[in-house]
């Protein structure tokens, strides 16, 4: 792998910039593999890396039905935080937050990670309270957490309309200074970048359409491409999670539902960080290239579509320009849905499935993408040592028959 | 924006509805006498099927009666509506 450096640049500047080597091969698949992940997005991708830097395996294929990062990967508002109200989520999404914050220098490739703050607003005298609750929760955890009065809202986010008149004023917001964005398509370059460069093969365009077992073990893999053999199978593949579980006979607790997202016309700098209302639902962001990015809940039925009604996009609008009237004119350039894995307690399922040789990291459901650099970490140690890390033991298949349940859907300030 | 045909008012937009997902998923009769394992399938495991679903909706705000809704979750296309204990129509 050639590093990229200021040198690099100028050297390949004196060579009009036509010898920038690709970021990664398109290998053939080869018959067996150590590891088979199925799933080139972030999560997959992450896992590989930590896979290969973690644990010295790299006889690994990242398998990719479509093009790279194409999924949810390519298809979410960026949003970056860790302020979960439970300790088990706390802990993941914090080990999480901690990785993208040397991310870029590790991978030797800038992701752009903008800790410019996550702002998440309280509209009614129970929001505050939740939102105060989860604030010292967060903060006992060790992570940071403030808790703004409205007066304090309007001083870090002017463009807010705080004023008391309105249908759902705000009375508050918690503040998570090192939340904030980073450039989605550059995660999935740069892991690949960096999987690529440790000898793990990214096959893509290779559909996986079964899961072959033996004697009660799952041995391999059927794909568009053929057949490939693995002596570990994971399936990293967030919307069609249940779909491959299926294939070996695993039933699970999700439910795929499209979630849509927004762009609107490229503008000059006018918001400045993140800002998630769970009342009049929309999180929104600005972009470095100056679009706004909103998005907000899922559509109430099951989909693989990847797209979803109107009138749900049609209500994050309302949301937006209730709480920023100053959007009001701004003209929308595209919108898109991607397929995601909810889970009835709105937390991940990252270990070890029922069938030998198995393996699941999915259900992240609307909020994955934060957890991309964690998910990838915890899910690699998984894999190499055939047990979960303490930090992804609790989110267990098996929670959901203890009864241990992980329930954030509304504990954790999430937007559904 | 789905058009969906209610076996009472007939076809309303989507925003009439709510849907309550997997239809025909049956309580077992004495949940004391089966194990976790049977208990959390049935409150919590799901087919999700890429294809042909059977779900329930309910017409919130229209008749607010509920009903069945065979429905493809690729191309989104209402393939059947039939009425609660109406027999299932084939996929």
């Amino acid at each position: 792998m050639k590093r990229y450096s200021i040198f690099a640049l100028l050297r390949n500047a004196i060579s009009r910039h036509r010898d920038w080597p690709p970021l990664w091969r398109y290998p053939d698949p080869k018959p067996r593999y150590r590891v088979v992940i199925i799933g080139g997005g972030g999560h997959g991708l992450a896992t590989a890396y930590y896979l290969a830097k973690e644990h010295g395996i790299t006889d690994v294929a990242v398998l990719e039905k479509s093009w790279l990062g194409g999924g949810n990967t390519g298809r979410n508002t960026t949003v970056i935080r860790s302020n979960y109200l439970w300790d088990e989520s706390a802990a993941l999404y914090e080990h999480s937050l901690k990785l993208w914050e040397g991310l870029s220098a590790d991978l030797n490739y800038n992701l752009m990670l903008s800790q410019r703050g996550v702002l998440s607003l309280a509209h009614t005298l129970h929001e505050v309270r939740e939102g105060i609750r989860r604030a010292n929760a967060n903060r006992l955890n060790g992570i940071d957490a403030e808790w703004l009065t409205p007066e304090q809202v309007k001083t870090f986010c002017p463009v807010l309309n705080t004023s008391p008149g309105v249908r759902y004023p705000i009375l508050g917001a918690t503040l998570q200074r090192r939340g904030g964005i980073a450039r989605h398509d550059a995660v999935a370059w740069g892991l690949a970048r960096a999987v690529d460069a440790r000898g793990v093969d990214i096959i893509q365009n290779c559909e996986v359409t079964g899961i072959r077992r033996e004697g009660g073990r799952a041995v391999g893999v059927e794909t568009s491409r053929g057949y490939i053999a693995a002596d570990k199978i994971a399936i990293v593949a967030a919307g069609h999670s249940s779909v491959l579980a299926a294939m070996a006979g695993v039933r699970l607790p999700i439910e795929s539902h499209p979630l849509q997202a927004l762009v609107s016309e490229p503008v000059k700098p006018v918001l400045n960080c993140v800002v998630m209302s769970s009342t009049v639902h929309v999180y929104v962001s600005q972009s470095d290239k100056g679009e706004l990015v909103l998005g907000a809940g899922i559509d109430g039925f099951n989909s693989y579509a990847q797209r979803g009604s109107f009138h749900v996009i049609e209500g994050q609008m309302a949301a937006l320009v209730e709480l920023f009237p100053i959007f009001s004119r701004m003209r929308m350039m595209r919108s898109w849905g991607g397929i995601v894995d909810v889970c009835p307690d709105a937390s991940p399922i990252i270990g070890k499935l029922p069938v030998e040789g198995l393996y699941l990291n999915g259900g992240w459901g609307t909020g994955g993408f934060k957890a991309t650099p964690g998910s990838g970490w915890v899910f690699a140690y998984t894999i190499a040592r055939d047990e979960p890390h303490p930090l992804n033991a609790p989110f267990q298949l098996d929670r959901f028959t203890t009864g241990a349940l992980i329930d954030e859907h509304g504990a954790a300030g999430v937007a559904h | 924006m789905l058009l969906i045909r209610c076996p009472w008012c007939g076809p309303r937009d989507e925003t009439e509805f709510r849907c309550g997902g997997e239809a025909h998923i049956v309580r077992p009769p004495d949940p004391d006498a089966i194990s976790d394992a049977e208990w959390a399938d049935y409150l919590f495991m799901r087919k999700n099927p890429k294809g042909a679903h059977r779900e329930r909706w309910v017409h919130a705000q229209g008749c607010r009666r509920w009903f069945n809704v065979l429905r493809s979750t690729v191309s989104h296309e209402i393939l059947a509506v039939y009425r609660m204990g109406e027999p299932e129509p084939k996929a």
